[in-house]
């Protein structure tokens, strides 16, 4: 019986609904298509392993930092207890963190890759999350070579507090150390880069690219309706927003996201003394 | 003025004894037996009810708005001082003052979040909530401090940055972000005084310190309890838990091995008296400034990133 439903469970997720015009289709075939629609073109939210697939030249990539993890050190509780979120979120995406590491090679460029994980817990910024950023900082310094960070992430985790918070400095004075040693970091945003994460490294990029239409902005968009109490103009903090009010450099398709990131790699790299 | 509920017994029992004051030198009636009795009666109330303050009411205080904000700090520590303003791009902020001046004999810039007194006040100081042309104010400030060698003292005090629509268009996720960065990379002392409400990103945007003190009833955290209150418990009646489940004292913080130390604030809070909060606020600036200025640049430096590399380490 069990072994039926388990069956009949993975026999579902072999289809997906897409949010966009609300047809289905066979998970192959979205992956093909590098997870866009292919009749209405809308960017499904891909999880920061297949982030990976699409992103590094194939094979390439070597994780390391795996098991860097939370220990719920608030030993925090609201509605449902952090460290169940956390067991949720495990299990769920088969990582121990909101963000994974590893080096690779974007476009036949060697460089570090840090990609978020929206489905572990809205990509939220924890300490253990901090931690792995500045670790991949450091990777890059001590290889000399570029860093490229894929956001995806709702802001700070709140569950735990106030060391979520301090993650935004820890991880933006890394960075402050890694432009002295004249080492490019490419910034990806991807739907949704909001909140501390944002207000953070995301922003400080030395490009910085976007998916089409990627929800990007510091406040939620219901934060802002509740505060100046009407709605909000069509198309707001979407890429193509930031791009026209030159908070972005290139708004790139998905399919082309690799070839811009090794370009740019590769152009302020020629000079980086090995 | 005025005057929370769970502060009322104290106000009710000063008023009976200055009342009995102005009566007794009025009338020439010797009343130092009644004053010493109600004078203890105040004493034993300022003990049980703010000697161990629960969260709920630390809140409650560290947004008092009879609460020292940064010109009133300016005005009872920094001689000489001058406010400079805008952004030199958009516009001047008038939720952030900047300026320079000094403390004792030394050259300081100030950053500090500013709230209004009153209504009026309020909607010219925006509720002490920052646009990014105060962040990039701010990061002007923070350019001059570097390039004339002068260190920089803040005060952290705001609800958070300001969500509306011209702070988005104008990247106020960009204005953060560049103010965590430089906090970081500017090569003189900062030291940070949070001193009411530390509200997420818009108040770390000026408390990346070397020193960070904190006001004993001041909080600080990632988001508001009514916010946090709002998304995980799903209703605003659990601002009170959210508050005790983040940690937002400055104990908390402390602890958490956050903050560097706490400021001791005047039994009943900071408001009860101005200038005695100034002074242990000054006292703390110039116990980090004899630390800090004496090192050299790739010490300062040196020691930050040490500071920052290990902070919440401890837990992993």
């Amino acid at each position: 019986m069990a072994l039926f439903r388990k069956k009949k469970k993975k026999e579902e997720n072999k289809w997906i609904k897409c949010k966009g015009c609300g047809d289905t289709f066979y998970v192959e075939e979205l992956e093909q298509n590098h997870w866009i629609c292919p009749k209405c073109s809308s960017y499904f939210r891909i999880s920061a392993n297949n982030r990976i697939k699409i992103t590094a030249d194939e094979g390439t990539f070597k994780e390391f930092d795996k098991r860097i993890t939370t220990k719920d050190p608030l030993e925090f509780t609201d509605l449902k207890p952090y460290k169940d979120r956390l067991k949720d979120a495990v299990s769920k995406t088969g990582n121990k963190e909101a963000v994974i590491n590893g080096v690779c090679t974007i476009d036949g460029e060697p460089c570090v890759l840090s990609v978020m994980d929206f489905a572990f817990l809205g990509g939220s910024m924890g300490y253990a999350t901090g931690e792995k950023l500045i670790r991949a900082v450091e990777k890059a310094m001590k290889l000399r070579i570029g860093l490229v960070i894929i956001s995806s992430s709702g802001g700070a985790r709140m569950q735990e507090g106030i060391l979520s918070l301090m993650q935004m400095e820890r991880v933006s004075a890394a960075l402050a150390l890694l432009g002295k040693k004249g080492l490019p970091y490419i910034s990806v945003l991807t739907d949704p880069t909001t909140g501390g994460v944002a207000a953070s490294f995301s922003m400080l990029g030395d490009v910085i690219l976007a998916e089409p239409k990627a929800l990007i902005g510091f406040a939620g968009p219901r934060v802002i309706e509740q505060t100046i109490g009407k709605g909000l103009p069509e198309g707001f903090q979407r890429s193509e927003f930031l791009l026209e009010k030159g908070f972005i450099d290139v708004v790139v398709e998905r399919k082309d996201m690799p070839k811009y990131i090794g370009k740019f790699l590769r152009y302020f790299s020629e000079n980086v003394k090995k | 003025m005025l005057v929370l509920d769970f502060e009322k017994p104290l106000y009710e029992i000063e008023e009976k004894i200055n009342n009995l004051k102005a009566m007794a030198n009025e009338k020439g009636i010797d009343v130092l037996q009644e004053i010493e009795a109600l004078e203890e009666k105040k004493n034993n109330i300022i003990k049980q009810e703010f000697e161990n303050l629960t969260i709920d009411k630390i809140v409650k205080i560290a947004r008092h708005p009879n609460r020292p904000y940064t010109l009133d700090y300016i005005e009872r520590i920094v001689t000489d001082f001058t406010e400079i303003h805008g952004d030199r791009v958009f516009s001047d902020d008038h939720a952030i003052i900047t300026g320079f001046g000094y403390i004792n004999s030394q050259k300081v810039a100030i950053l500090g979040h500013q709230k209004g007194k009153n209504t009026k006040d309020n909607l010219y100081r925006n509720f002490g909530m920052s646009n990014p042309e105060g962040y990039r104010k701010t990061q002007r400030v923070m350019k001059l401090a570097q390039k004339f060698n002068i260190p920089i003292v803040t005060f952290v005090d705001t609800p958070g940055a300001y969500p509306g629509i011209g702070a988005e268009e104008r990247g106020q996720s960009e204005a953060i972000a560049r103010n965590l960065y430089m906090m970081f990379e500017t090569e003189v002392p900062v030291v940070v005084v949070v001193t009411g409400e530390g509200g997420s990103g818009g108040a770390l945007a000026i408390a990346g310190g070397d020193k960070v003190g904190m006001l004993e009833f001041s909080i600080y955290g990632v988001i508001s309890p009514e916010g946090c209150s709002s998304i995980l418990w799903r209703d605003t009646e659990h601002s009170v838990d959210a508050a005790r489940a983040m940690r937002v004292g400055a104990q908390d913080l402390y602890e958490l091995g956050v903050i560097d130390e706490i400021i001791k604030e005047p039994l009943g809070g900071a408001h009860r008296n101005y200038d005695e909060i100034a002074g242990n606020v000054k006292a703390f600036i110039t116990k980090s400034f004899d630390e800090l200025l004496p090192l050299s640049k790739k010490k300062l430096l040196d020691k930050r990133w040490k500071k920052w590399r290990e902070m919440t380490t401890q837990f992993l």
